[in-house]
């Protein structure tokens, strides 16, 4: 394949006018494809919440979790798609910083899923919840309690943690969308056009404005770093700080940031791949993309294997003796098959997938990826519940398996993922059309400028004038 | 000195006999549990009763230890709480206000001995029990943890007697529910600060022990081994 030619692979120098044309088709055009899409997706997503509602007029009690595994699916989910979000503020900062150029049609796609996936994500602790209702009483506010939320507490840590997050991403996110939304707003007419006026922030693409949007994404991409290093470490340490055989452990941080970055990639190509089909967008999401993508899942996949190593091996050696129940309850026991499902989707399916450059075209990487954002739910609910079923005392081992709640809200909230990301393609240009461009903005936009500030009242067309028009 | 309230059990006359545990039933409201649920595992007893076999057949003994709640100085159930639902009165007790819990059952995890309660359910009593509640004992609503208070309405009632009679409490004065209904006066309930009171004492003992010392929960419930378990049978 011609696209194969790996010197010119990521180079994209289209026009820019087909560039936009491209990547606006979505924003202005709506399929009956579409519309079928969201339908179905709202659809399959309805039963989620009304089984949540059924949930907190009977109580907990109508999910699985029971004595002395008072956690479950949910937690799973919840780390899970924590997890997931780690694909792509902290992918999309790192390669900013290292200014890779071939981040340019990846970046959106990346923060997007991790915007949503904490959405999702950080509903499960709610859901969880015995008294969903009072989940406010996280938030620090002078309240008629007289009393703060307990600072001790590492699920305190996780709403500070969380939100934090939420809000960095969702800026990291915004900031290099506002150009993009200014050329909707430039094209587009009536109710269309006035949406995207309020979007848009008054972007009128002055050099000054340029410069301010740059610095401000330089300085987030280092800020929002660290944030996505703790979050994930304090979701881990929602374990570690328990005195539970198997997640008293002091691996658990950086096994669950590795964790998190390995599933968050395998989203990452998925989501690509589907974009790429979708929106047919084969011209600028190429093979390139997927085989860098997948070489960085490689690492990652070598990296997990490494954690889980460390943690099983201190465990055995160890040999104590609470531990050890529920460490061949995972490695033998009732959870053997899913143990070395995980082990078997996490590093046995991919790693020569993903070793083998052959192997590591589109199709491979995206089969790689699915394995393994399987095998990382498992891992998962194999940190969650296994060590709850054997706690130390005799009389205190239970048994945990879900019931048709949860697995109905679990697949509830998948749902309303693929609609949340489905959604916002469709509003929002996936790939960052002046990022593409790269630095063919600044002349041109200097020279605009000068437009704007002749009568800045008047709305130019000016956003990314054509360089070669 | 501010009170510090333990509990010894003594093993060797522990019958197994459960009337602890449908004392703190009905003493402390702890709502009924339907056969489906209790196989589930969500019976709520604050205090039950294990039994061990220990020995070979036909050398064989029963061992019947009551389990509740250990009453922590170093308790794994409280830092972990979000809302300080689950927090150390001033005397001691690891106290869990309903009011304040959200249900993140993150407590009952990190307790050691599993010894929470989750209420999954609004609470229901099998008939004609709903007619016994006790007046002095909140009943809890769905969605809340709830454990073992060493029945604090009795120490505040005992406190508040003494007070207004300005005197000192005596030993043996406050009985929790269990203690009270233990046929064979195997638990003993009392005040750890007073070197002379009968659990000081009891705990003071060679037989003395304490349930998972390792995990380093410094529990305020003495277990007292059964005498001839040391040697052999």
């Amino acid at each position: 394949m011609a696209m194969n030619d790996a010197a010119q692979a990521n180079v994209i120098d289209f026009a820019p006018e087909k560039i936009r044309k491209d990547l606006l088709l979505p924003v202005f055009h709506t399929s009956r494809r579409y519309y079928a899409l969201v339908i179905a997706l709202v659809a399959l997503g309805l039963p989620g919440m009304a089984v949540y509602l059924y949930q907190i007029t009977e109580g907990m009690g109508v999910a699985g979790i029971t004595r002395p595994v008072f956690w479950g699916f949910y937690i799973t989910n919840f780390v899970f798609w924590i997890g997931i979000s780690h694909a792509g503020t902290l992918i999309s900062a790192i390669l900013r910083l290292v200014n890779a150029t071939w981040r340019r049609p990846v970046t959106r796609c990346a923060e997007a899923i991790t915007v949503f996936a904490l959405a999702i994500g950080a509903q499960y602790p709610i859901i969880h919840l015995g008294r969903a209702w009072l989940f406010f009483w996280l938030i620090p506010y002078p309240s008629e309690r007289g009393i703060w939320p307990n600072f001790r507490s590492p699920l305190v840590w996780d709403f500070f943690a969380i939100s934090t997050y939420l809000t960095g991403s969702l800026t990291f996110l915004l900031l290099p969308i506002i150009p993009d939304w200014a050329m909707v707003r430039d094209r587009a007419t009536g109710l269309r056009q006035r949406i995207y006026t309020v979007l848009a922030l008054g972007w009128r693409g002055t050099p000054r404005e340029w410069h301010r949007l740059e610095v401000a994404m330089r300085i987030m991409a280092v800020i929002i770093l660290p944030v996505a290093v703790s979050v994930h470490t304090i979701v881990s340490w929602d374990f570690a700080m328990a005195p539970v055989p198997m997640w008293h452990s002091t691996v658990f941080g950086p096994y669950f940031v590795a964790g998190a970055i390995f599933s968050g990639i395998a989203a990452l190509i998925i989501v690509m791949a589907l974009v790429r089909k979708a929106l047919h967008l084969e011209e600028y999401l190429k093979p390139v993309h997927f085989d860098n993508l997948g070489k960085l899942l490689l690492v990652m996949s070598l990296l997990w294997i490494y954690f889980i190593f460390a943690e099983r091996l201190t465990v055995w050696y160890g040999n104590q003796p609470a531990e050890m129940a529920a460490f061949w309850s995972i490695q033998r026991g009732r959870f053997a098959v899913l143990f070395w499902t995980m082990i078997s989707c996490n590093f046995l399916i991919p790693f020569p997938i993903l070793a083998i450059k052959k192997l590591r075209t589109i199709a491979g990487t995206v089969i790689a990826s699915s394995t393994i954002v399987v095998g990382m739910w498992l891992e998962r609910f194999l940190i969650v519940v296994p060590p709850l079923e054997h706690k130390y005392l005799p009389y205190d081992w239970g048994s945990y398996s879900p019931t048709w709640v949860e697995i109905t809200i679990t697949f509830g909230t998948f749902m309303g993922m693929i609609l949340l990301y489905v959604l916002f393609a469709k509003f929002v240009p996936i790939i960052s059309i002046w990022e593409l461009k790269g630095p063919q903005h600044s002349q041109p936009i200097a020279e605009a400028a000068a437009n704007a500030t002749v009568n800045p009242a008047i709305r130019l067309d000016n956003t990314l004038p054509s360089t070669n028009g | 000195m501010a009170h510090r309230w333990g509990m010894a059990i003594d093993l060797d006359r522990c019958t197994g006999c459960e009337a602890c545990v449908a004392a703190c039933h009905a003493e402390n409201n702890i709502a009924t549990v339907n056969a489906d649920q209790a196989a589930k595992g969500r019976t709520m007893h604050w205090i039950h009763v294990e039994r061990y076999w220990e020995g070979e057949f036909p050398n064989i003994r029963a061992r019947f230890q009551p389990v509740l709640c250990q009453q922590c100085d170093a308790a794994p159930c409280e830092p972990v709480c979000p809302t300080y639902a689950s927090y150390h009165n001033p005397e001691g007790l690891n106290a869990q206000v309903y009011n304040r819990c959200i249900g993140t059952r993150y407590c009952a995890n990190a307790c050691p001995y599993s010894v929470r309660y989750f209420n999954w359910f609004n609470p229901a009593w099998d008939k004609p029990l709903q007619l016994q509640l006790n007046p002095d004992v909140s009943v809890r609503e769905v969605g809340v943890m709830e454990k073992c208070t060493f029945c604090n309405q009795r120490i505040l009632a005992a406190e508040i007697k003494a007070k207004a009679e300005n005197r000192e409490l005596q030993d043996g004065e406050v009985k929790p529910a269990c203690v009270q209904s233990c046929p064979p006066t195997a638990m003993v309930f009392g005040d750890l600060n007073d070197a002379n009171s009968q659990v000081s004492r009891m705990a003071g003992s060679v037989r003395a022990t304490i349930l998972l010392e390792e995990v380093g929960t410094l529990p305020k419930v003495i277990y007292l081994e059964r005498e001839s378990s040391h040697g052999n049978e």
